[in-house]
């Protein structure tokens, strides 16, 4: 992403990689010190002549400094060069590269980034079953009638001297679970032609900040590293203004917990951490910060602490006091709802009702894989409160796949439309899963 | 032959269908049609041949045969796991869990009655 605006931070970047003090750099170029301060602050406009002086003098290509090759793109370009080392790009050049060649180095960056959507993008059409559980659970129901009906309809076909009394009894279940049949094969068309209209429909921002997330599996680097955001977001494109401020104030409250809570205090806690599951709110107890930015942050470890660290890469989801989902970070066998309301069984909604105090809950997942899981949910007020305001209120739920939990543990749901929970007081709507509808 | 098949499914009208062709072929057959207490009823009837569903009201299919594999009496009986979802990976867990057989619905008589006689003979 160019921007012209920030010559001057380039420039002043560049120069304290060099070790260069300022007024060395503004005498070798022919300008007044006071004059290169002004420059490297973004105050005044630079080109020409002056901009070719200076980089003359800190030894890079003009263009390097006005459109910026920038820290995130030779980033971007040595995490290309690493994802194909069969092409033999000379990793170590890249930021050389990103400098003689600035529209290269960002197309290839771009299509690098394209390509890591494109691959996603794939996996998940490939296994549409595993990512869109409206779509398995109609199938699963359309499958089912078919093994009664196929096996009836033999019986009556090949057993010779059927008892009058067994004819009734398959015949009727065939017309029964014939009319099961075509309920269940009008919900499958209409689950596939939902399917084609959500692909056809522009991707919510929310989609797209999800998106640039999954890109980097939820660890930001540069962020990390303490870079701002909008270095972070160089090299991102997103399809509209409003995604990508809302990546910026996502960026912008990660680096807030970077400061608060650094990856390495953070990991010395979890080496210390007895239990098979971490509590996120002993942890926070013990950093004196909010839990939910422990919550955070325990999403947004990178990939090797992640492994080391942690019994299993936990899910996170967090809501506002409407129950919207702002974020979902799933975790294998508890999916989140993309579309519509979740299951108000969940610990992240309960929480809500004694704000501020940290709940623990092990949870088993209704349907499917009947999956165990331990649940930390917390409902805090957003930012530190002052008199006289009104709090905002966000509600973190933090989930650990977890074995131990007992039977007793409650069941809960995704969403009530593919929910096998029967009698439940919380049902919303029926069940497309007819049998606990 | 007198062997006894315990069925754990709970769409009743496939509960029908296969213990008609059972019965017919020669078993006794007897069923079970939830997953809460499904190791339980095993452990009760003792039966030669389980035919266990995946996808069960109260628990997984393959949260019981770990319960099966796991005990003593059970770690060897035959279980034919069945699945709406005919998927390499449920096909995998099945086998990964010790599954003596998978079967994706829809199947026919034909083949579940060469199954489950495969499976005592072998």
């Amino acid at each position: 992403m160019a921007r012209a605006g920030l010559t001057g931070s380039r420039i002043r970047e560049r120069r304290s990689v060099l070790g260069l003090r300022q007024a060395e750099l503004a005498r070798q170029a022919g300008i007044s010190a006071s004059y290169l301060n002004l420059i490297e602050h973004n105050r005044r406009r630079i080109g020409g002549k002056i901009l070719r002086d200076i980089a003359g003098v800190l030894g890079v290509d003009p263009a390097q400094l006005s459109e910026g090759a920038g820290v995130a793109l030779t980033a971007t370009l040595r995490e290309a060069a690493a994802d194909r080392p069969d092409a033999g790009a000379e990793a170590e050049a890249a930021e050389e590269f990103a400098g003689r060649f600035p529209g290269w180095a960002r197309l290839l960056a771009e299509q690098h980034g394209q390509i890591g959507r494109l691959e996603q993008s794939v996996e998940a059409l490939t296994d549409r079953l595993a990512h869109d559980p409206h779509l398995a659970a109609s199938l699963h129901e359309v499958l089912s009638t078919v093994t009664a009906i196929r096996s009836a309809a033999t019986i009556l076909v090949e057993t010779r001297e059927l008892e009058p009394e067994w004819r009734a009894r398959f015949h009727r279940n065939i017309h029964e679970d014939s009319a099961r049949l075509a309920d269940g094969a009008q919900r499958l068309v209409d689950e596939l032609d939902a399917g084609q209209a959500q692909s056809a429909a522009p991707v919510a921002p929310q989609d797209e900040v999800d998106a640039f997330l999954a890109l980097s599996d939820g660890h930001v680097a540069a962020i990390e590293a303490g870079r701002d955001p909008e270095t972070a977001l160089e090299g991102a494109s997103f399809g509209s203004s409003a995604a990508r401020d809302m990546a910026r104030r996502m960026l912008t409250r990660m680096a807030q917990d970077v400061a608060a809570l650094p990856m390495d205090r953070l990991a010395a806690a979890l080496r210390d951490q007895a239990g098979p599951v971490p509590d996120p709110s002993a942890l926070a107890a013990g950093f004196g910060v909010p839990t939910g930015l422990v919550m955070r942050r325990l999403v947004s470890l990178p990939p090797d602490l992640r492994e080391t660290l942690l019994p299993a890469p936990p899910g996170l989801v967090i809501a506002d006091a409407s129950g919207t989902l702002l974020f979902r970070r799933e975790v294998t066998g508890f999916p989140v709802p993309r579309y519509g309301a979740a299951c108000p069984l969940w610990p992240l909604f309960s929480a809500f009702s004694r704000p501020g105090v940290p709940i623990r809950q092990g949870l088993r997942m209704a349907g499917r894989g009947e999956g165990r899981f331990t649940a930390f949910a917390i409902a805090e007020a957003d930012q530190p409160l002052r008199a006289g305001e009104e709090p905002v209120w966000r509600s973190h739920m933090l989930i650990w796949p977890d074995a131990e939990v007992a039977d007793t543990a409650p069941r809960v749901g995704v969403s009530c439309r593919i929910c096998p929970r029967e009698f439940c007081r919380s049902r919303r709507e029926p069940s497309i899963m007819a049998r606990g509808a | 032959m007198d062997k006894t098949v315990l069925l754990i499914e709970d769409e009743p009208n496939i509960i029908e269908a296969i213990s008609f062709i059972l019965m017919r072929d020669g078993w006794r057959v007897a069923t079970h049609s939830n997953g809460v207490d499904a190791v339980g009823a095993v452990a009760t009837r003792r039966p030669d041949l389980v035919i266990l569903d995946v996808m069960l009201p109260g628990r997984s299919g393959y949260d019981i045969l770990r319960d099966l594999r796991a005990a003593e009496e059970t770690a060897e009986l035959p279980v034919l796991m069945l699945t709406a979802r005919g998927q390499t990976r449920d096909r995998e867990m099945a086998e990964q869990l010790g599954a003596s057989r998978f079967m994706a619905k829809p199947f026919s008589n034909a083949e579940m009655l060469e199954a489950v006689n495969d499976l005592v003979r072998s």
